[in-house]
């Protein structure tokens, strides 16, 4: 009955696949896998559009959009989504005279459809991943990178200073954190043994014992989930880090000759990246569809990746509420002084962790952790001194006169 | 250490996305078109005419003196002259405006025309829901639709109502002593002339000679005059002169 429920997505699509002629089923095999995808998450982008707005709202005591009307009933804002979605779709699709067409027409398709691409290897639950490759996690990266190439070919051929600017930054900022970002899996293929997300999330089981083996419950495993989220968030191009689209600074950065139907779709691809890489660093570090426990393991492997899957948005969110924009030097240096030390010293952290792991003696256990843990913090208090250069003490702010 | 303070600062963004659904009094927002801010009795928008009593034209303060048409720096406002006089608040016959009309398009608001009004007729108003859907026609405001009475005016602004109201009071009480001083000196210079009926033309000629000043000179210093003096007015902001080095 249990496993009957969880797999019920999986039967289903046998079935459906089942009812087709034996030649059309490899296409239709690969559509029953799209199509929920794509529904599931593009209904993911509504929601967030509209619960981030509400979020913002109430991290600054505002109520947020709450004035939707559909039919003179009171949604309390739940239809904004579709009003936005009349609204960017009924707008003027301005194209510069000077712009380079059809450059400018391929950057929404090249950003969007790559990211969409990245959800094909995802588990979302057991046996639940459109294609289980066995180099999937090196698959997500490669072609996660090709955002880059989108925002750059937005900016270059809008003809335009300020679209110029914001793409530089752009690739200034993701490729810079892009060694982070895999810089910190790198571990967890390590311990894993594998490319493959379904076996990640199968290696963080339950297993024999009583809790979950995730990975961020592991000192290298949370050094790594921490900067995994701190790069994810810089190649989503999010506040903190959203000195690409920095409104006060460049207008919308790339963004700033793109109206209508196109813009709709950076917003679209951005969000899907954001969604695509909230769902690797459950993939990766919190155990994929995998419950913390055995006792919880009733609960269907799909609705334990989305549970995770929305509390990571919901902090993405949170953390847009909370904080300022850095600067672009501050930006860099927190990438190449701070993280991909951090996440080279963790590869030692996951090795040690690993080989100490075949420890037999009495207190074999907290010394590993002792000796782990010790290793994540102190690199960490270190190298955030340096980044502050070195001082202790607060900063002191001296202000033109 | 690094990342105390974002911690802290989640704590503060967590408290106030909770404390807003708990506390309603942290929101600070106003849901605009069903509730209002309370007005501010600084505040002004475009002007409107001021009137006495219950009908709008027959107490209408304006006397289409044009002061305000000249005055006005974008020329919004439009005046032409009624030929037919009506009595002011103290009896007095005075011109009225035939057409006064208000491009509030045009009008930004500065208050000069307040500022230079000697009939405390034009005021500062303080709606701004002015929104239409014609661009000319409905910005175009007629006497008709720029008259509002003096009560309006202290509902709005009221202690500069009650200060001009003093003031106009002031000068109708006045005025009606003058009347009556001027009656009793008739009535007595009458009586003295009936009594000094036989007593011969000299004596008839210096009665009239001292009512004579009385029917000849009524009160016609203008009424307000003490009223805008008393009144804070804002002071007409002088034009600063632009110094050639910067």
């Amino acid at each position: 009955m249990i496993d009957s429920l969880d797999q019920i997505f999986v039967s289903l699509k046998h079935w459906l696949v089942g009812l087709t002629p034996e030649a059309w089923q490899p296409l239709v095999s690969i559509l029953v896998s799209i199509v929920p995808i794509m529904a599931l998450f593009g209904t993911c982008f509504a929601a967030t559009t509209i619960f981030e707005r509400k979020i913002l709202g109430r991290a600054q005591n505002r109520l947020g959009p709450n004035r939707v009307r559909a039919f003179g009933v009171k949604t309390f804002g739940l239809l904004q989504p579709i009003a936005d979605g009349i609204k960017m779709l009924t707008k003027e699709d301005i194209v510069p005279f000077a712009a380079d067409k059809v450059v400018h027409f391929l950057a929404p398709v090249v950003l969007t459809t790559p990211a969409w691409m990245l959800f094909s290897v995802i588990p979302l639950g057991r046996n639940m991943a459109a294609i289980d490759l066995d180099a999937g996690i090196l698959f997500f990266f490669a072609v996660g990178s090709a955002s880059e190439l989108a925002v750059f070919m937005a900016g270059w051929s809008s003809k335009n200073k300020y679209s110029l600017v914001g793409s530089m930054r752009a690739i200034a900022q993701m490729i810079s954190y892009e060694v982070p970002l895999v810089l910190s899996t790198i571990p967890v293929l390590m311990l894993a043994g594998t490319l493959s997300p379904s076996q990640v999330v199968e290696a963080q089981g339950v297993g024999t014992g009583f809790f979950a083996h995730w990975f961020v419950f592991t000192p290298w495993g949370l050094s790594g989930f921490v900067v995994f989220l701190i790069a994810a968030t810089a190649e989503s191009n999010r506040s903190p880090f959203d000195l690409p689209e920095a409104e006060s600074e460049i207008i919308a950065g790339f963004l700033t000759e793109y109206s209508g139907f196109k813009y709709a779709l950076f917003f679209l691809g951005e969000y899907i990246g954001l969604f695509a890489v909230a769902g690797m660093a459950v993939t990766l570090f919190l155990g994929g569809w995998q419950a913390p426990c055995k006792a919880l393991e009733f609960i269907p492997s799909y609705l334990w990746f989305f549970g995770k899957f929305a509390v990571l948005i919901v902090f993405f969110i949170w953390v847009r509420a909370t904080l300022p924009r850095l600067r672009l030097d501050q930006l860099l240096a927190l990438a190449w002084r701070f993280l991909v030390p951090l996440a080279l010293i963790n590869l030692v952290v996951a090795a040690l962790w690993h080989f100490m792991g075949s420890w037999q003696f009495i207190a074999a256990m907290p010394v590993r952790w002792g000796i782990c843990a010790m290793l994540v913090v102190l690199p960490f208090v270190w190298f955030a001194r340096l980044l502050n250069g070195g001082k202790v003490a607060p900063r002191k702010y001296r202000y033109a006169e | 250490m690094l990342g105390l303070g974002i911690i802290k600062g989640l704590v503060e963004t967590g408290r106030n996305f909770v404390g807003s659904y708990f506390k309603p009094e942290r929101l600070v927002t106003i849901q605009y078109p069903e509730k209002h801010l309370p007005p501010v009795e600084a505040a002004r928008t475009i002007p409107f005419l001021v009137y006495d009593g219950k009908d709008s034209m027959k107490g209408l303060r304006c006397t289409a003196c044009t002061i305000c048409e000249t005055e006005c720096p974008p020329k919004c406002i439009y005046i032409v002259k009624d030929t037919v006089k009506k009595p002011d608040y103290l009896g007095k016959m005075q011109n009225q405006p035939k057409v006064f009309d208000i491009d509030i398009s045009v009008c930004m608001g500065c208050g000069i025309c307040v500022e230079v009004c000697p009939f405390e007729s034009i005021k500062m108003d303080q709606v701004f829901e002015l929104s239409g859907s014609d661009r000319f026609g409905a910005m175009l405001l007629h006497k008709a639709q720029l008259v509002k009475s003096n009560d309006y005016f202290g509902e709005i602004c009221h202690e500069q109502a009650t200060q001009i109201n003093a003031a106009r009071a002031d000068d109708v009480r006045k005025a009606e002593a003058k009347a009556k001083a001027d009656a009793d000196a008739k009535a007595k210079a009458a009586a003295v002339a009936v009594s000094n009926a036989a007593a011969g033309v000299a004596a008839v000629a210096a009665s009239s000679m001292t009512a004579t000043p009385g029917t000849t000179q009524p009160d016609s210093k203008p009424a307000p005059k003490a009223a805008s003096t008393s009144t804070p007015l804002p002071a007409p902001s002088k034009p600063t002169v632009p110094s050639a080095t910067p």
